[in-house]
C-alpha cells in the first residue's frame, strides 16, 4: 500500500485540451450492488456485436443449443464469435431491430430458453498460462468472443496482438467512466476487482509491458479505495499503478486517456500502439480473466439502468440478447414517461427507438431521461463566430469550421479539418449558445462520406464487369469473324479444288491455248 | 555564389527535361476529362441518359454534345460533382429519381430462354439454355435492361433494404427551423 501510494504521490498527470463539466449522476445508480436479471424466454442474439466481420451461423435452426455453445464463428481476422448466452432451442435466424442510431434490424439469433440455463462443455482453464504459448491464450480470447466493452467493441484478441514491429512499453486500463449516468465499470471495480486484475495480469504477459496505468476519475473514490486494497493483495504492484484522474468529461475517451497518463499524443487518424501504448477497458479485463481463467466465453455483462424515469435505477448482470424493456422491468418500470429511451450515455449515446431491442456485448447503459432531464433544446440560432466549441473541443478540432463546411455539404472541405479525429463527444455542441445541433452534422458529414465510398466501390465493379462483358463480346465478335473467314476461304479453298480437275480436262483439252495455261498458274 | 547558381540552373534544366521525357514516355491515351466524368457516373449502364452506358456519356459531355442533367440513377449527387469538375451550373435533373433496386428472377415462371443474361450489362445473371436463370444481386446494378427482353415477364425489381453497413445520419433540418436536437433519429424514420 505505503509503495503504491508514494508512486501515487510521484506521478505528474498532464491535460488533454478543452472538455467540460458536467453533472455526473452517478449517485443515481451506483448505490446498490450488480444484480442478476431473471432469465428471460426469449434472448434475441445479434449475429455482429462487433467491429469487423459479421459472424457466420455454425447451428441448424431447430438445434438445442447450451449456455457458452458458440452458435457462430468468426469469418475474419477482425472478427468475434458469438456464443449462446443460454440454454434452449434456436428456433430462427432472422432480422430484429438492434441497437443501432438507425433503428434499422440486422440477423439476429433467436433463443427461446428452457430454464436450466445448462452450461455446454466449457475448455478447459488455463491457470498455468505463463508457461503457455502466447498464441494459445490470444486463441482463448478469440474464442471467447471478447471484445471492448467500453463502447468500441473492437475484438480484444486483435488488440492484444500489436505485432512484432511495435513496441508496446504501457497497458492503459480505463476506468474512467467519463460519461454522466453511467456506474457499471465503477460497480464493477467495486466488487470484482480481484478478477479485473487477473485479467490485467493476463494482458500484462500478453503484451510484455513494462508498465500498467489504471485510470480512475476522482468522482468514484470507492472504487479507487477498493482496486487499491486488491492491488495491494498482489504482487503486480511492482509494474501497476491506480492513478485518480480529475473529472472532466471527456478524461474516459481513448486519446484524452492516454494524454492525461503519459502526456502523449495519438497522431490524428492513428491508434494508441503508434505511441508504444495499448488501452483496455476494466470489463474487458473481467471478460479476459473468464476466458482464460474459467474457460467462460462472454455471455453476459453488467448494464447500468437509470435515469430519473426509472423507478429504483441499478446495475444489472444481464445475459447479451435480453430485450432492453425486461431491464426496465427488473427496475420497477418506469417512475414516469420518459421522454427518451436512450443506449449509452446522454452524451454519447443514441435514441433507443424500440424496448425490445437486446442488450449486445457492447451496451453498457440503458437511460430514461424524464422531460426535466432533458429538455427539449430551444432552436439553433446561427452561429455567432464566438469560438466556445473550439475551446471545449477535447479533440483540439475546429468544430465551426467544420460545422461551416459540413452543412454545406462539402465533405472534402470538412475533412480538411480533421473530421475522423472528432469522437462525437458533444462538447462543442454542449457549450454552442446558439444550439446549433454540432454534432449531428459531423456524424452525417461521416456517415455521408463513408456511404459514398461504398457507393464508389460498388460502381468500380460495375464498371469492371462491363468492361470485362464488352472484351468478351468483342472477343466473341473476333473469333465470330475468324471462323466467318476461315469458312469462307476453306469454301473457296474448295472450290477452287472442284474447279482444278476441270481446269485440267479444259487445258487437256485445249493445250494449244497459252493463255489460259498461264493465267491458271 | 556563382556555382550555387550554376548547380540550381543545372538542376532546374535536368529536372525540366525529366518531366519533359516522362510526359512523352508515360503519356496516358484516351481522353482524361471524359475519364473524369465516367469516374463520376454511377457505371448503372441503364442507358437512360440516351448513350448506351455511361462511358458513352462521359464522352458527350466531355464533348459538349450532352448536358449534365440527364443520368437518373445518378442523380442530383452525380450532377452537383459534374459541375464542380467541369466548372458549370449546376441543373435540374431531367429525369425521375427512382429509390435503389436490385432485379429478381420469379423461379417458378422463368423458361430458361438466356435472353435476359444477354441484356445484362454487368453479367449479373446467371443461367444457361433452357436452365432457371438467377441475379446475383450484389453485383446488379438496377438498369432494368433484363425486363424487356423476357417472354414470360417474369423478372422484377425489388428494392435494395437499407442496411446499417450504408446507413447515413440525416442531414441535420435547417437550423432555424431546428427543434429537436437531440431526436434526429426519430425524423428519418
Ligand atoms: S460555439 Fe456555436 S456559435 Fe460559437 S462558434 Fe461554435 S458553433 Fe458558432
Ligand atoms: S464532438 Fe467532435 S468536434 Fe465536438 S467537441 Fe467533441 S471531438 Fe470536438
Ligand atoms: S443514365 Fe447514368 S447510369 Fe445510366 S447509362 Fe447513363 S450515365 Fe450510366
Ligand atoms: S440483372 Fe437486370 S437489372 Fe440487374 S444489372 Fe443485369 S440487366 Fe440490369
Amino acid at each position: 500500500m505505503a509503495v503504491a501510494h508514494s508512486l501515487i504521490a510521484n506521478r505528474r498527470l498532464w491535460t488533454f485540451h478543452g472538455g467540460i463539466h458536467i453533472p455526473d449522476e452517478k449517485s443515481l445508480s451506483n448505490g446498490a450492488p450488480i444484480a442478476p436479471i431473471a432469465l428471460p424466454s426469449r434472448l434475441v442474439v445479434p449475429l455482429q456485436q462487433h467491429i469487423g466481420a459479421p459472424a457466420r451461423v455454425i447451428v441448424a435452426v431447430g438445434e438445442r443449443v447450451l449456455k457458452g455453445q458458440m452458435i457462430a464463428e468468426p469469418t475474419g481476422l477482425v472478427s468475434a464469435p458469438v456464443h449462446a448466452p443460454s440454454s434452449g432451442t434456436l428456433v430462427a435466424i432472422e432480422s430484429h431491430p438492434i441497437p443501432h442510431p438507425s433503428g434499422l434490424m440486422a440477423p439476429c439469433a433467436i433463443i427461446e430458453t428452457d430454464g436450466e440455463d445448462a452450461w455446454a462443455e466449457l475448455p478447459p482453464p488455463m491457470t498455468d498460462y505463463p508457461q503457455l504459448d502466447p498464441e494459445l491464450i490470444r486463441e482463448r480470447i478469440r474464442w471467447a468472443g471478447v471484445v471492448g466493452m467500453g463502447g468500441a467493441s473492437f475484438p480484444t484478441s486483435v488488440k492484444l496482438s500489436p505485432g512484432t514491429d511495435r513496441h508496446i512499453h504501457t497497458l492503459i486500463i480505463n476506468g474512467a467512466e467519463c460519461e454522466p449516468y453511467i456506474s457499471c465499470d465503477d460497480r464493477l471495480m467495486r466488487e470484482r476487482s480481484g478478477h479485473i486484475f487477473e485479467g490485467v495480469r493476463i494482458m500484462h504477459h500478453l503484451l510484455g509491458v513494462k508498465q500498467v496505468l489504471i485510470g480512475i476519475e476522482d468522482n468514484k473514490p470507492e472504487a479507487i479505495e477498493e482496486m487499491r486494497l486488491a492491488l495491494a493483495e498482489t504482487d503486480m504492484h511492482t509494474y501497476t499503478e491506480i492513478v485518480p484522474i480529475p473529472t472532466l468529461y471527456p478524461s474516459g475517451g481513448e486519446k484524452q486517456l492516454i494524454r492525461i497518463l503519459t502526456g502523449k499524443e495519438v497522431p490524428t487518424k492513428g491508434i494508441p500502439a503508434q505511441v508504444g501504448i495499448v488501452c483496455q477497458n476494466v470489463g474487458t479485463a473481467a471478460a479476459v480473466a473468464d476466458a482464460v481463467l474459467e474457460g467462460r466465453p462472454l455471455v453476459s455483462r453488467v448494464v447500468t439502468v437509470t435515469g430519473r424515469a426509472i423507478a429504483n435505477p441499478r446495475n444489472l448482470e444481464v445475459p447479451i440478447g435480453t430485450p432492453a424493456s425486461d431491464l426496465i422491468a427488473h427496475c420497477g418500470g418506469y417512475r414516469e414517461t420518459p421522454r427518451k429511451l436512450v443506449c449509452g450515455g446522454p452524451m454519447m449515446g443514441f435514441a433507443l427507438r424500440d424496448a425490445d431491442t437486446p442488450i449486445t456485448k457492447a451496451t453498457n447503459c440503458v437511460l430514461a431521461l424524464t422531460p426535466e432531464e432533458s429538455p427539449a433544446p430551444g432552436p439553433a440560432l446561427a452561429c455567432i463566430r464566438c469560438g466556445r466549441c473550439a475551446q471545449a473541443c477535447p479533440a483540439n478540432l475546429l468544430p465551426q469550421q467544420m460545422y461551416w463546411h459540413a452543412r454545406a455539404k462539402d465533405l472534402d472541405r470538412v475533412q480538411d479539418y480533421n473530421l475522423f479525429d472528432c469522437i462525437e463527444c458533444g462538447c462543442c455542441a454542449q457549450v454552442c449558445p446558439s444550439h446549433i445541433p454540432l454534432v449531428q452534422y459531423y456524424r452525417y458529414a461521416k456517415t455521408e462520406i463513408w456511404s459514398r465510398e461504398q457507393e464508389k466501390r460498388k460502381s468500380e465493379q460495375a464498371r469492371a464487369r462491363h468492361a470485362a462483358k464488352q472484351a468478351r463480346l468483342e472477343r466473341q465478335e473476333q473469333e465470330r469473324q475468324a471462323k466467318l473467314r476461315k469458312q469462307k476461304e476453306a469454301l473457296a479453298a474448295k472450290a477452287k479444288a472442284q474447279a482444278k480437275p476441270e481446269t485440267a480436262a479444259k487445258q487437256q483439252a485445249s493445250a494449244a491455248s497459252p493463255t489460259e495455261t498461264a493465267n491458271d498458274s | 555564389m556563382l556555382t550555387a547558381i550554376l548547380a540550381i540552373a543545372a538542376l532546374a534544366v535536368l529536372f525540366g527535361l525529366m518531366l519533359g521525357y516522362s510526359a512523352i514516355r508515360f503519356h496516358v491515351e484516351g481522353d482524361p476529362i471524359a475519364d473524369q466524368i465516367d469516374s463520376l457516373l454511377p457505371q448503372t449502364q441503364c442507358g437512360q441518359c440516351g448513350h448506351p452506358g455511361c462511358r458513352p456519356y462521359a464522352e458527350a459531355v466531355a464533348r459538349g454534345d450532352d448536358d449534365i442533367n440527364k443520368c437518373a440513377p445518378g442523380g442530383e449527387a452525380t450532377i452537383l460533382a459534374m459541375a464542380d469538375l467541369l466548372g458549370r451550373e449546376p441543373v435540374a435533373l431531367d429525369a425521375e429519381e427512382k429509390l435503389p433496386a436490385v432485379a429478381f428472377i420469379d423461379p417458378e415462371r422463368c423458361i430458361g430462354c438466356t435472353l435476359c443474361l444477354q441484356n445484362c450489362p454487368v453479367d449479373a445473371i446467371v443461367g444457361a439454355a433452357k436452365q432457371l436463370h438467377g441475379i446475383l444481386s450484389k453485383e446488379c446494378t438496377g438498369c432494368e435492361l433484363c425486363l424487356p427482353p423476357c417472354p414470360v415477364n417474369c423478372i422484377s425489381m425489388v428494392p435494395v433494404t437499407e442496411e446499417i453497413s450504408g446507413w447515413r445520419w440525416p442531414f441535420p433540418s435547417t437550423p432555424l427551423k431546428e427543434t429537436a436536437k437531440s431526436q434526429p433519429e426519430r425524423a428519418a424514420a
